[in-house]
């Protein structure tokens, strides 16, 4: 698993948060904020501690706060990925 | 879902504002009376009231081999399970990864109880709101999960929703974020006699300015565990057959099963109920009292009794004003034994009628007493008793009237449920009918036949 | 019936001081009791911080009997139990103990029992169908947590109304609120009333982890929790319990007892928005202080010490730092609060129980207990939170607070018996 495609953060977030019909993502989402998206801190923790135990990212938590949309997480996973390649 | 059904029989406005009608009981003002107004059930024979209530006088069992996994290496292989349950059906997704299977059946049994009243949580006051409920056992199973986790692979592995998933706050603290209710919100814990506990408290809420409590009490620890957990107490059946696994008050008697579920009432001040034209009351919580054994071994009596006497004499009544007993039912020859003497010793031999729906469920630990509460405020409504189910040779020192076989019909005006907790607690609660338009059945209007209860208060 | 309600005995067993003097003594110096994790090797956790209690069961008369049939927190509760019934002077042998009750609370009961006999059953976890061969005939006492009630019933000779409130981190206000309306509706005279927990096991260290809700100040354990300071980084997890005898009023007068305070006013709210998270406005735990102190029929201006749940997470201090300032107004900028958390750490169902100890010999000592760790102040915490010294003064209203996961909010009020 060398990247983290936007599918495979829908069901990362669908498993760490669930998902149901108002907040089932959709790409459109991409740059809105994880809040308007229903996904609280929590939310948020579980899905960084997900990815980082399949992706073997460390994705450090001051740098995780910072995260406020899908994309700008995806793009975080990937950069990290890509250093670490 | 069946669950939501509202009830035919109670049609008509049925909330009495006026005084009280108990002779020096509990109820005082309409603001005093506490009235159920709502039920949720999720029992492992029905989910859903009038499902599970169908099922009960029809005599259905739920309790059923354990197949969620290898159960033949533990010695009991039984169980009260809740077989249909399909939580993504009735739960908002997101609920799922952050609850335990309890506090998904809790919040399911919430919002139908909620449904059942036509309360609608939008419309009342948030402070006047609350939720007060009994759990016993937690959230056992997303625990062990955590557990599992957690020691095979690591800290780092432990979800973020073990920090509420598992404790006994979690059904309380969910159904409260559910439906925004602000109000004193509490959990009480006592084995299986926690369950009405949560009842008399939901009533005490009431009186401390709420207008509306969510009560009651769900469970569940079935996996392999919580069964181990439940084994460890004693007093659970090892009897292989479902038939013959349960039978309080029967010379078979060889334990109880455990099972999991339980009931969410609505109890609302009487006041408030009419204030929002509420279109069924099912009856008062009249009275309510709990006490504790003495220590083993101090050869004073146990307290179940005095919880009934006490029970009664909160809600005004004399023990022949009551029309039939939910006896709590451990399975147990002792432990029958004790309670039958308690019933006799209030009633007279074969003295009142005796109902054990839960020979159909397993005892629930604090989900069992509200489901039993439910089944006596559906005795009120329906004029019927539910049959002890499988009980054939009721043991003859027990002078008991068991309703068996057959459900009995009767007009119940007022009921007294019994539980008992591991260690030695004893809870209390009496039901009552509230008749349209006349007000709460006075315990005077039928005179007593019966010793009278005694006032136990100095 | 509406009765007042008497705190005629104390018992406590808090980490760096079991029995009251010891807390107390501990409270006023402003030491901590805060270290790195001894109880089970704290290495692979994100935070390995906690506030132990130094703890030889045969030290406070545990006979090993005893020993092997209570859970940690069950016998930290018969032990605060057996204290603070010899405090109160009251011949429970001569009560009807019919009229004697007991309310306990505890957020998570049993859970060092419940995960030691899992791993024996589960081969350190590895068996998902755990092993029911070998169980421990005293599991379902940790199962079920109600036996911490059953236990100090025992222990008092206490026949009446028993229960355990278990309302997380607020179980501690609130089993004391239930014995209050027990006593106060006429269901008992005396009840035994308190907290207990002993949460410092791996799961439950995980857990907070997993929240980062723990300090990580790994390499600084005695200056971990850090209450209201700028550099305050999550709680320390810790255990302990404290119990009292509350006893009706007349009931205590009558037999010439030394009261050390009155619980005037109780009230608890749900904030009914997250399970872990807090609104900014604190408006629920606002609403729990203004009920409580309207049950105590004090005006805000009166109230003299808040004793503060005082976490020290990011969130909480700021979330009650805005409730003060909502219940009391001006009156919040003058009072002394402080969080004695920085000391003995967060015991999470205990703790409520713990700090109303604190308080009622707050009132007995005429001191305040400092906020330990306190350098520099969070810029949005602008109260008066005691630094450091514990300060002379005269406090006749005392508030605390408790506020916990699944949204509780709670406040009751103490005030002395002869300042009516």
């Amino acid at each position: 698993m060398s990247h983290l495609t936007f599918d495979d953060l829908r069901e990362i977030l669908a498993e760490c948060a669930g998902e149901d019909e108002q907040t089932r993502i959709d790409p459109e989402a991409l740059d809105l904020p994880f809040t308007d998206l229903g996904y609280d801190s929590l939310a948020l923790l579980e899905t960084a501690a997900v990815i980082t135990r399949r992706y073997g990212t460390d994705l450090a938590d001051d740098v995780m706060a910072a995260v406020e949309t899908p994309r700008q997480l995806l793009d975080l996973v990937n950069s990290a990925m890509a250093e670490a390649a | 879902m069946s669950g939501v059904d509202t009830g035919g029989a109670a049609a008509g406005p049925a909330v009495r504002t006026g005084p009280a009608a108990g002779a020096g009981g509990a109820a005082g003002t309409g603001a005093d009376t506490a009235v159920v107004t709502g039920i949720g059930v999720a029992a492992p024979n029905g989910l859903g009231t009038e499902t599970w209530w169908a099922a009960t006088l029809r005599g259905e069992s739920g309790i059923r081999p354990i197949t969620r996994y290898d159960a033949t290496k533990y010695p009991v292989r039984l169980a009260g399970l809740i077989p249909d349950f399909d939580a993504a059906a009735h739960l908002p997704g997101r609920l799922l990864p952050q609850t335990d299977r309890v506090t998904r059946l809790a919040v399911a049994a919430a919002d139908w109880a909620l449904a059942d009243s036509g309360a609608d949580p939008a419309e009342l006051p948030e402070y006047g709101m609350s939720v007060v409920t009994s759990n016993a056992t937690g959230g056992f199973e997303f625990t062990h999960r955590e557990a599992r986790k957690l020691w095979t692979k690591g800290p780092q592995h432990v979800s973020v929703y073990e920090s509420f998933a598992w404790f006994y706050a979690a059904n309380t603290g969910q159904i409260s974020i559910r439906h925004g209710m602000r109000g004193p919100g509490s959990v009480l814990v006592a084995d299986q006699a926690g369950g009405l506990d949560a009842l008399g408290h939901a009533r005490r809420t009431l009186r401390g300015g709420s207008s509306l409590v969510v009560s009651g009490g769900v469970e569940s620890a079935f996996d392999p565990w919580g069964l181990v957990a439940h084994l460890s107490g004693g007093g659970v059946s090892t009897v292989a057959d479902p038939t013959r696994a349960y039978l309080p008050f029967d010379t078979g008697a060889a334990g109880h099963v455990p099972g999991e579920g339980g009931a969410v009432l609505i109890v609302e001040s009487a006041a408030a109920a009419a204030a929002r034209g509420a279109h069924q009351v099912y009856g008062e919580i009249a009275g309510y009292a709990a006490t504790f054994d003495p220590a083993p071994g101090s050869g004073r009596p146990p307290g179940l009794e005095r919880a009934a006497r006490l029970a009664l004499s909160d809600a005004g009544l004399a023990a022949g004003d009551i029309d039939v007993v939910f006896a709590d039912a451990a399975g147990v020859r002792e432990r029958d034994d004790a309670e039958a003497a308690a019933i006799e010793a209030l009633f007279g031999p074969y003295g009142v009628p005796v109902s054990v729906p839960k020979t159909l469920t397993g005892r629930l630990t604090g989900g069992g007493p509200p489901l039993d509460t439910a089944a006596a405020l559906l005795s009120v409504r329906d004029g019927v008793l539910p049959a002890a189910a499988h009980v054939t040779r009721p043991v003859p020192g027990h002078r008991l009237d068991l309703v068996r076989g057959e459900p009995r019909p009767l007009r119940v005006r007022a009921a007294l449920v019994l539980a008992r907790g591991h260690g030695g607690f004893n809870s209390a609660l009496v039901v009552r009918a509230v008749e349209p338009g006349r007000g709460a059945a006075r315990g005077t209007t039928r005179p007593s036949v019966r010793e009278t209860a005694r006032e136990d208060r100095p | 019936m509406n009765r007042s309600v008497a705190i005629t005995g104390i018992g406590v067993v808090a980490p760096g001081g079991i029995g009251r003097k010891a807390f107390w003594d501990l409270l006023v110096s402003g030491r901590t009791a805060t270290r790195t994790i001894s109880l089970f090797d704290p290495g692979r956790f994100r935070s390995r911080v906690a506030a132990e209690v130094d703890f030889d069961p045969a030290l406070y008369g545990l006979t090993p009997r005893e020993v092997r049939r209570l859970d940690r927190a069950a016998q930290f509760a018969v032990v605060s139990a057996r204290e603070c019934i010899t405090d109160s002077g009251l011949e429970f042998a001569a009560l009807d103990p019919h009229r004697v009750g007991v309310s306990v609370g505890s957020a998570v009961g049993g859970t060092t029992t419940l995960e030691q006999e899992y791993l024996v059953l589960s081969d350190s976890g590895r068996q998902w169908e755990v092993d029911g061969d070998y169980v421990s005939p005293h599991l379902y006492d940790a199962f079920v947590p109600s036996s911490l009630a059953a236990e100090v019933a025992w222990t008092a000779g206490a026949e009446g109304p028993a229960a355990v409130v278990s309302t997380g981190c607020t179980s501690g206000l609130d089993s004391i609120g239930y014995a209050r309306d027990l006593i106060a509706e006429g269901s008992a005279d005396v009840m035994l009333a308190g907290a207990a927990d002993t949460p410092i096991s791996p799961i439950a260290v995980a857990c907070f982890d997993a929240v980062r809700a723990t300090s990580v100040r790994n390499d600084d354990p005695a200056h971990a929790s850090r209450p209201f300071d700028r550099g305050r980084d999550g709680f320390v997890i810790a255990e302990g319990a404290a119990m009292f005898v509350l006893e009706e009023l007349e009931h205590a007068r009558a037999r010439g007892a030394h009261v050390y305070g009155l619980v005037s006013g109780y009230a608890t709210r749900c904030n009914a928005y997250h399970m872990t998270g807090l609104k900014k406005d604190g408006r629920e735990m606002a609403e729990a202080v203004r009920h409580a102190l309207a049950e105590a029929r004090r005006a805000p201006d009166a109230v003299d010490y808040v004793n503060a749940h005082g976490s020290g997470t990011k969130q909480n201090d700021r979330h009650e730092t805005m409730a003060f300032k909502q219940a009391l107004g001006d009156h919040a900028y003058r009072v002394p609060v402080s969080s004695i958390k920085s000391m003995v750490g967060h015991s999470l169902g205990a703790i409520g129980s713990i700090e109303i100890a604190a308080c009622a010999l707050a009132m007995e000592h005429g001191a305040v207990p400092p906020t330990a760790n306190l350098h520099e102040r969070d810029p949005e915490c602008d109260l008066d939170y005691v630094p450091n010294e514990a300060r002379e003064a005269r406090l006749d209203t005392v508030v605390s607070v408790g506020s916990g996961f699944g949204g509780f909010q709670s406040a009751m009020v103490l005030t002395r018996a002869d300042a009516a």
